[in-house]
Order: structure tokens, then sequence, then C-alpha cells
């Protein structure tokens, strides 16, 4: 199969899942609501969109130099900085950690970037027990399935099959559909791993050049209990994730935690800048940050490109997709979902793996009108549909290009360009269309299983234009 | 008030170029030609230019740029004055007006394609803003909901201008459907790559718009209409589905 089919097999999937659509419908609408309640002023959310796209362009013109600031900062804070290439290295550098810290049991804040290098089942495989401590992302560990969303893990899951999935893994705890009952059997189970991890994995939000900081957001106090308690704590992000100074955070948080989930701030928001010191109390006796490019560097170097980099992971493009919400996240296949997803995917993995991702887009726009950060997502998206069916001669740093180009296609656009790129043709056409509309065939493929053939009219525009005495110049 | 007005307003230009549309010109000429009689009973000067055809947003929408070129630039004889492109429709207005000077980024008639775009108006935005047009209703009593179309919208920024045109129609009860701003599915070659997924948007898009009781759907664009008028055919409804500028000259004439 290829991924075209596959692509269109999970679609089928995930649109004869009423249940699941019906849980999308109604968690987005609930998030959007929440959204727009934050910023009820136009011109206030423009201005903080601005300076939140400023702050992360600049980080990522001067990403080399930051780059190497924050390592030289941590290092002085006493956290060890490691440089990973691609997901197999990242994977290999954090099970050599543990190895030298003998940890066998790790308990997990959430992480996207755990998800792009696959750690879980990295580590699962080396006999290392890996708990997601994040309740959306400990729901789908039970549940052994990848996060349908990149904020929200288990939005695809309502509370009754949450209640069931508790239910088949705790036999003993009685059934309850009761959220908050829910929330504190899973507090329960996490309370004792969190007692005896050997150490925590976590992602990072932004990582400050200036000050050797790692700040993670989150809102159930999971993400600190994961980065403290454990011996050891490791944290991964990709390179992008830099920033240049403390005072850039504020921006990116704000916006960061109202467009995400409607939030004015979260419950916890953590800075960490170095491990335990003696005398203190707590905190992890040693700090590792694994630092991971997996193509970033590659895609970095183009103009148009190098604006996807921006993202900031609030997944806001997702909750406004109207793709999206009729197909979930697990259809399109790929560790990110939606439109920041199909605009990334594609980057990373080449279009020859994951191309057919553009065409699960109307170019309708609303993506890029929420993106905090300005991310021109629709444009991308048109470029990237551009790439896929044309190598082209210029320069690209796209993998696969031209991977899905078909003769069938290719042709019938040349045929196009033949009868509209010429306006004599065109009226011939036009005037065998209208004279011979009696011909226009009732059935159009996928058309017409949801909605009435077109038919063209009798006469077209320019004929009747002509009778009522306009002007052709 | 002082008769020496020495900063008259600017006059609304007495002549434009409409630009039909294909989906228009083959599919729905009286959309298109209500426009021009919109334009025309307002003391505006319509030109229809003969050679029109596409503005290429298909082919450009797919990735077939060097064909959309072609097409795009077959369009560029049909401008040769500095006469404001009117068009009824917010796709490919914002075509012109927004991703010609990417599809022409570079090449030889770069400076003609770049003139058009900065002279190209949606029809509605037209009416509103440099017409400043007038109407009076003659219709009897509707309810109508409105449609924007995402390129209306989000592109042109021009989804207001046709509120306005319809809150003009004093018989006319505007209704408002839930998640109104959201695609109705159709993304010209989405509805046919991904027809199933188009399919259910459109289901989606329907079932709120029938929620509102509303006799009519208007919008200012014919590739939405074309989609959701379709679908409630198809679904056996009697709401109709109308372009703004019919709807508009069927009240007022
Ligand atoms: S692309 Fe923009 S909206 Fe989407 S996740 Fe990234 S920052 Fe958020």
């Amino acid at each position: 199969m290829n991924q075209t089919e596959a692509f269109h097999e999970r679609i089928d999937e995930a649109l004869h899942n009423d249940q699941m659509r019906r849980n999308f419908r109604s968690a987005l609408s609930g998030i959007q609501a929440k959204r727009e309640q934050q910023f009820p002023d136009d011109a206030q959310l423009q201005a903080l969109r601005e300076q939140a796209r400023a702050v992360r362009a600049n980080a990522l013109v001067k990403q080399p130099e930051l780059l190497e600031q924050l390592e030289a900062k941590l290092t002085e804070n006493g956290i060890r900085v490691h440089w990973a290439e691609n997901p197999e290295q990242a994977n290999q550098i954090i099970a050599d950690i543990l190895d030298a810290a003998t940890a066998k049991t790790v308990v997990k804040g959430k992480s996207m970037v755990s998800e792009e290098t696959g750690l879980n089942t990295y580590l699962e495989q080396r006999g290392i027990e890996v708990v997601e401590s994040d309740l959306g992302e400990f729901i789908i560990q039970l549940a052994e399935e990848p996060p349908s969303h990149i904020v929200a893990p288990a939005i695809h899951k309502n509370r009754q099959e949450v209640a069931q999935l508790f239910h088949r893994f705790y036999p003993d705890l009685p059934y309850t559909e009761d959220i908050n009952q829910l929330t504190e059997t899973a507090r329960q189970i996490l309370r004792d791993k969190f007692a005896h991890a050997d150490a925590g994995i976590s992602g990072v939000n932004f990582a400050v050049a200036e000050t050797g900081t790692l700040c993670l957001v989150e809102n159930e106090g999971n993400g600190r209990l994961s980065t403290t308690a454990p011996r050891v704590h490791i944290a991964i992000t990709g390179i992008e994730k830099v920033v240049e100074k403390l005072s850039d955070v504020p921006p990116l948080l704000e916006i960061l935690t109202k467009s995400a989930t409607g939030q004015p701030i979260t419950t916890y928001f953590n800075m960490i800048s170095r491990p335990r010191q003696a005398g203190e109390l707590d905190g992890p006796q040693a700090v590792h940050l694994v630092l991971l490019d997996n193509g970033r560097t590659r895609i970095k170097v183009d103009e148009q490109l190098l604006d996807t980099l921006r993202c900031i992971r609030c997944g806001t493009c997702i909750n406004y997709c109207p793709v999206y919400v009729q197909l979930g996240g697990h259809a399109y296949g790929t560790v990110y979902p939606g439109p920041i997803g199909i605009a990334l995917e594609p980057q990373r993995l080449g279009i020859d793996q994951v191309g057919s991702l553009t065409s699960a887009c109307t170019l309708c726009g609303a993506c890029g009108q929420v993106c905090p950060v300005e991310i021109p997502l629709p444009k991308l998206i048109n470029r990237l549909r551009a790439e896929a069916v044309n190598a082209g001669r210029e320069a690209s740093p796209l993998i696969g290009r031209g991977a899905l180009r078909n003769k069938t296609e290719a042709t019938s656009w040349k045929l196009w360009r033949l009868v509209y790129a010429n306006a004599f043709v065109y009226r011939l056409f036009a005037l065998a269309a209208t004279r011979l509309r009696w011909l226009t065939p009732k059935k159009l493929g996928g058309w017409t299983r949801y909605r009435s053939a077109p038919k063209p009219a009798k006469r077209t525009l320019n004929e009747l234009a002509r009778q009522k005495g306009f002007r052709s110049e | 008030m002082s008769s020496n007005n020495e900063n008259p307003p600017e006059a609304a230009p007495q002549r434009i170029y409409f630009f039909a549309t294909c989906l228009i010109d083959l599919l729905y000429p009286n959309a298109g030609l209500a426009g021009m009689q919109l334009l025309r009973r307002a003391g505006v000067d319509v030109v229809l230019p003969e050679a029109q055809t596409c503005c290429g947003q298909p082919a450009f929408n797919s990735g077939y740029r060097q064909e959309a070129l072609s097409v795009a630039r077959a369009q560029l004889r049909c401008f040769p004055n500095d006469y404001p492109v009117v068009v009824p429709s917010g796709s490919c207005a914002g075509m012109i007006k927004h991703h010609w000077p990417e599809l022409f980024a570079g090449e030889r008639d770069e400076q003609q394609a770049l003139r058009i775009a900065r002279n190209t108006y949606e029809l509605t935005e037209y009416l509103v803003d440099i017409v400043g047009i007038e109407l009076t209703d003659l219709g009897r009593p509707t309810k109508v909901a409105i449609h924007t179309s995402c390129s209306a919208r989000r592109e042109m920024g021009v989804a207001d201008r046709i509120e306005r045109l319809v809150g003009q129609l004093s018989a006319v009860d505007v209704v408002e459907q839930e998640r109104k701003a959201e695609c109705c599915g159709f993304g010209g070659t989405f509805a046919v790559k991904q027809a199933d997924v188009s399919g259910a948007m459109v289901k989606d898009k329907t079932a709120a718009l029938k929620a509102t009781g509303a006799d009519i759907v208007v919008s200012q664009d014919v590739g939405c209409l074309m989609n959701i008028g379709g679908a409630l055919d198809h679904q056996g409804d009697d709401t109709k589905a109308q372009h703004i500028a019919e709807f508009l000259w069927d009240r007022t004439s």
C-alpha cells in the first residue's frame, strides 16, 4: 500500500468512528471558546502575536550562537548538555545516562520530542519501566496509543471511555465516571511511581540562553514532580526551542497558555537552572539536557521553511482545523497532526514518506489566523504541495520532491492549461459545455456522493453580458 | 457648509474591469450578470474583457504552479488599462491579490501582475468601500443565513461587507449559524482529493445552516455555494443557495 492509500484508509476509519468525532467536536468547540475569552481585544492580541513572532524569529536567526551560549551557561550551572543528530542518537544518549545511573524506572512529563524519537518503546525494550505522568499521556499509555493531539493527548477519549480503561487495568477500584475520582485514582497510582522512580524525563518549552534556564509549562504538578523527585532528570528538546533572554519568556508564555488551553496562566511554570546543591533537601542530583536536531538544521537553510521552526507547540492551529475535527490526530499517522503536522512532518520525514498529508487541507486559512507566532501555515502547505508534484530546478532542502507526481493528474492539469490559457480554446469549450449541457454527467466521483452535480448554464456570462449591452473593450 | 470644497471626496472610478471567474462564466452566469448590473446601476462603467478565463487558482492550490502561471499570464492582457479589477468571488480575488505576486515573482511580466494585484477588489468590498452603494429592498420578508467564504474572511478580510449589504435590506432577517467561521469543506480540488472528508465537512455545515431555519444561504463565493447548495439539494432540502450579487439584484430591481 502506498502512503496515499494508507492515509485514505486511516481517514476512512476515522470517519466511521462517530463517537470519536463527537468527542472531538465537543472538546475543540470548548477550547476555542476558552481561547476567544482570553483575547477580547483584537488589537492587543495582534500586538502580542507580533511580539511573540519577533522573539521566535530573532532566536532562529541567532540560533547557532544562542545554542553555544546555552550550552556554556547550562554547563556552568552544572547541567550536562548532549547533542543528538537523530532519534537513534537521542535514545542512545538517554539510555546511556540511565545505565550509568543504574536507573530502572522512569517517570515522564509530557514531551512531544520523545514521541519523535520513540523513546518509550526504546527504553522498554531495554527493560526500563517508563510511566507517563501527565494524565492525558497516562491514559493513552494504558490504551497503548500515540497522542492524538500535541497538547491534549487523550482528547479523542470521552469520560466513559477513560472510565472503562481504568476499570480494565485496575479492576479492584470501584468503577466511576467522575472526572475528579478518575484523576484521584491516577494520582494515587502515580504517587508511588514518583516516590520510587530512579529518573525523570521531561520536555522543555523554552531554553533560555542568557541564563541557562529550562522552562517547563504544565498544569498538573506532574512535571514538577517528574523533574525533582527522582535522582536524575533528563530533559529532551528540539534545538529550535532556545530563546535569547529571560525577558523573551513572558510574552511567549502568555500567548502560549492563552492560545493552547484558554488559560490566562498555567498552574505550574517550572524554571530549572541546576541540579540539587549542597545543603538543599530536594531536587535531582544530576540534570541532563538532550538537544535534538532531527532535520531541523536541514530545513533551516530555507528562508520560507524556516518559519515552521517558530512553532511553540501550542496546538492552536490543530484546535481550529476543520479537517482535524473530522479526523482526529491518529488519522495523520505522524507524531504531529493537524496543520502544524502537515507543514512540519513532510519537511522532517520527507515528501516521499508523508507528502500525502498535504491533501488534508482546504487552505481555509484558519490555522494561520490563530497561530500565535504567525506561522504562514497555508502558504507552507501550498509550497509543499508544489514540491510534492514537481522536483523543480531551484535548490530545496526538502526530501522526496516530486514523489507524488502521477501521470493522470499531471496530464489533466496540462489539459486544463490547454483550455484555460487560451481564450479562443476556452470559448469553444464553453460553447460546447453550454450547448451540450444535457451531456453533463450526473455522477462525478466523490463529489456526487454528497452533493448534486453542477450543470453548465444555457448561456455563458460572456454571452449574457453582450445581450445586456456590456462592453468587452 | 462651504460650497468651495477644496477636497472633494474621491469620486468612484468611472470604469472597472469585471473578472467573472470560470465557475461563474460557465455555471452561474446570473450571479456575474447581477454583479455587473448592480455596478452599472450605481453609475460604474463595467467592462467584461472577453479573453478572460480563470485566475489560475485550481492549479496553484494543487501544486501545479507552472500550469497556474500559464493560465494566470493569459489573463494579463485582459487588463491593459489601470482600471480597478472587480471579482465576484473572495477566493479568486484573493488569488489575484495575494498569490499572483508569489506566482509571478521573478517572471518577466511580474510588474504587470503586481499592478493588477494592487488594483483588485472583491465585489462586495468594492460595492461598499468604493461605490458606497445604497439599496432599497423591494423583496418579501425572508430569513437569510450568510456564509462568508474562508478567503473573503481571512485572505481578503472583507467578511463584514456582505453583512453590511444584507443589513441594508429592510425585509431581510439575518440568522446566524453555529460555527459560522468554519470552512464548508470545498477547498477546490480538496473536494475531489479528499471527497469523504469534504463530504463530512459540508454535512456539518448544512446541518448548522438548516438549524437556523433560513430560507436562503448567501455567499460571496460560488465555490462554497456549489458545495453547500449541491449538498442541500442532495439531501432533498429546499433551502436555496444564492450568490450575494444575485440575491441583492433580485431584491432591489
Ligand atoms: S504552528 Fe502555530 S498554532 Fe500551530 S502549534 Fe505551532 S505555534 Fe501553535
